[in-house]
């Protein structure tokens, strides 16, 4: 990990429906940096924005006041720049398309050659552990597989930035922290910051160099975590570092109830 | 998998076959057994005989009947598969003609075919193919414009964070996501265009259809001519009912990929 800046937000709000009735004020006064190559997760009870603010980085919603910088560049720019890799809880494979060519999709926008493209997509096969099901439809994989293959579109042509949206909140526990070792491994490989939307304590804390607790109504900083849980295997889920921090991130979220 | 492929197949074809040879049989067998008057109902092996008997007729009819059930076909599919694109596109066009739609969709549309008749003439082929588009029209911009639009928002928040534009977002999601909604609504409305054509036929219009030879038919007493002219009347339907499937099975291949795994696992 580096010391460069990779999202910048400044002061950031986000207001829905302004000046109406149904007014809603989703985020207010947001100042939150991360580094490049920096795993971030971003965790608070529903209402509190976070998956607005993974928005406002990603140049799908544009902050009322206040700016979102990626990479130095306006969030606008990084997003025409191709810097992002999405991926949701609703995995959104094309039923249409078989596996491969869902991989392939983003490189087809991007202007790749055939070649290239496939070769690339069986590469991210195999960084998932799907080297043979490029030839299948999405409806024919299991929802652990589907997810997996989300994020291999996702990293498919290696942005800069992957915006995770509660990437795992369909899956089975088990499944789920699969998941999350997978995850792990992909980031070391790749080198990618990721900023992860998450309502689960023990995912935040096991995944993420630092975890943003948002308080709700409007949604806000409360407070930021740094976990340090060094290099991260199946045995971390029992150390007593794991439960310090998951502690930590818990009791900062009491807090955020009790302020309500 | 070719051998699964075949075997899900026949097992499909056979029980409505032999049911169907059953339904037939039965009825024969119960119009001899209770000396039913041919003229209530008449044995499926006369119905067989006027078939053959009225062949050169039934043919002629049942090919000017089928033009204007594929002419309206196309005519209602063209309109409705345009006027969905026109409803995506305009947001404000949606909100106000897809309930409008849908509400015209649930009266009987073929009732205007008298009405029809007096705007476009009785003798040509306009009236009968617009009373045939009408009714076709309605499912396929209902059902289109459906597959236009619900599509899941975090596959349109994909496609714009890979920096798509709305043609992108419409080529590679919008139209295939429709796809399917669109076979939906064609294998619907093959039969029913048949069944339009030919009660806007009993209306009047020329006396060479299959409308005028069942009414004229059944008028006359001679039923058995009559059930003739209904039964070409189903093969024709059927057989475009069969051709919508096909057009679904060869232009959604993934549906009948994962269809088939499905039956192949029970």
């Amino acid at each position: 990990m580096n010391e460069k800046s990779a999202i910048s937000i400044n002061s950031v709000d986000k207001v829905f429906n302004e000046a109406r009735e149904d007014e809603v004020i989703a985020l207010s006064n947001i100042d939150l940096d991360i580094k490049e190559g920096e795993f971030v997760s971003l965790i608070g009870p529903s209402g509190c924005g976070k998956s607005t603010l993974l928005r406002l980085i990603g140049d799908l919603l544009e902050p009322t006041k206040g700016s979102v910088e990626v990479f130095g560049k306006s969030a606008h720019q990084a997003r025409v720049d191709q810097d992002y890799g999405m991926v949701f809880q609703h995995a959104g494979l094309f039923d249409w398309r078989r596996v491969s060519a869902n991989i392939e999709l983003p490189l087809e926008l991007h202007g790749w050659s055939k070649a290239d493209r496939s070769t690339r997509s069986q590469e991210m096969l195999d960084l998932v552990k799907l080297p043979d099901f490029g030839s299948y439809y999405p409806r024919q994989l299991s929802g652990g597989m589907q997810q997996r293959v989300s994020i291999a579109r996702a990293l498919s042509f290696k942005p800069k930035l992957l915006l995770m949206d509660e990437p795992f909140g369909a899956l089975d526990e088990m499944t789920r922290e699969h998941m999350q070792i997978e995850l792990l491994r992909i980031w070391e490989e790749t080198g990618t910051t990721v900023v992860f939307v998450t309502h689960s304590i023990p995912e935040s804390a096991f995944l993420s160099n630092r975890v943003v607790v948002l308080s709700p109504r409007p949604g806000q900083v409360h407070s930021v975590i740094d976990v340090d849980l060094g290099k991260r295997s199946e045995s971390t889920r029992q150390d007593s570092n794991f439960f310090a921090a998951a502690t930590e991130i818990r009791e900062a979220l009491r807090a955020v109830e009790e302020q309500e | 998998m070719n051998i699964v492929k075949l075997k899900s197949r026949v097992s499909i074809i056979w029980p409505p076959l032999v049911i169907g040879i059953g339904i037939l049989a039965l009825w024969e067998g119960a119009v001899v057994l209770f000396e039913i008057q041919e003229f209530l109902l008449p044995k499926p092996s006369s119905i067989w005989t006027e078939l053959q008997n009225n062949w050169e007729i039934l043919r002629h009819a049942s090919w000017e009947t089928g033009k204007m059930a594929l002419g309206g076909l196309a005519i209602g599919i063209v309109a409705g598969v345009t006027f969905a694109f026109f409803a995506t596109l305009f947001r404000f066009l949606n909100e106000g003609l897809t309930p409008l739609a849908v509400a015209v969709n649930a009266t009987p549309i073929v009732a205007l075919a008298p009405i029809f008749n007096a705007w476009f003439g009785v003798t040509g082929s306009v009236s009968n193919q617009l009373v045939v588009a009408t009714v076709v029209f309605f499912p396929v911009f209902i059902n289109t414009a459906k597959g236009l639009t619900e599509v899941h928002v975090n596959e349109i928040e994909l496609m714009r964070s890979y920096a798509a534009g709305d043609w992108t977002i419409l080529k590679e999601v919008r139209i295939p996501n429709a796809l399917p909604f669109f076979a939906n609504a064609l294998r619907v409305v093959a039969p029913l265009s048949v069944i339009a054509a030919i009660v806007a036929e009993y209306f009047g219009g020329p006396q060479d259809r299959v409308g005028y030879v069942i009414t004229s038919n059944a008028g006359l007493a001679r039923y058995d001519v009559a059930w003739a002219a209904i039964a070409v009347a189903s093969a024709f339907g059927l057989s475009l009912f069969v051709g919508a499937l096909l057009i679904e099975r060869v232009s959604t291949p993934w549906k009948s990929a994962v269809q088939l795994e499905e039956t192949t696992k029970k």
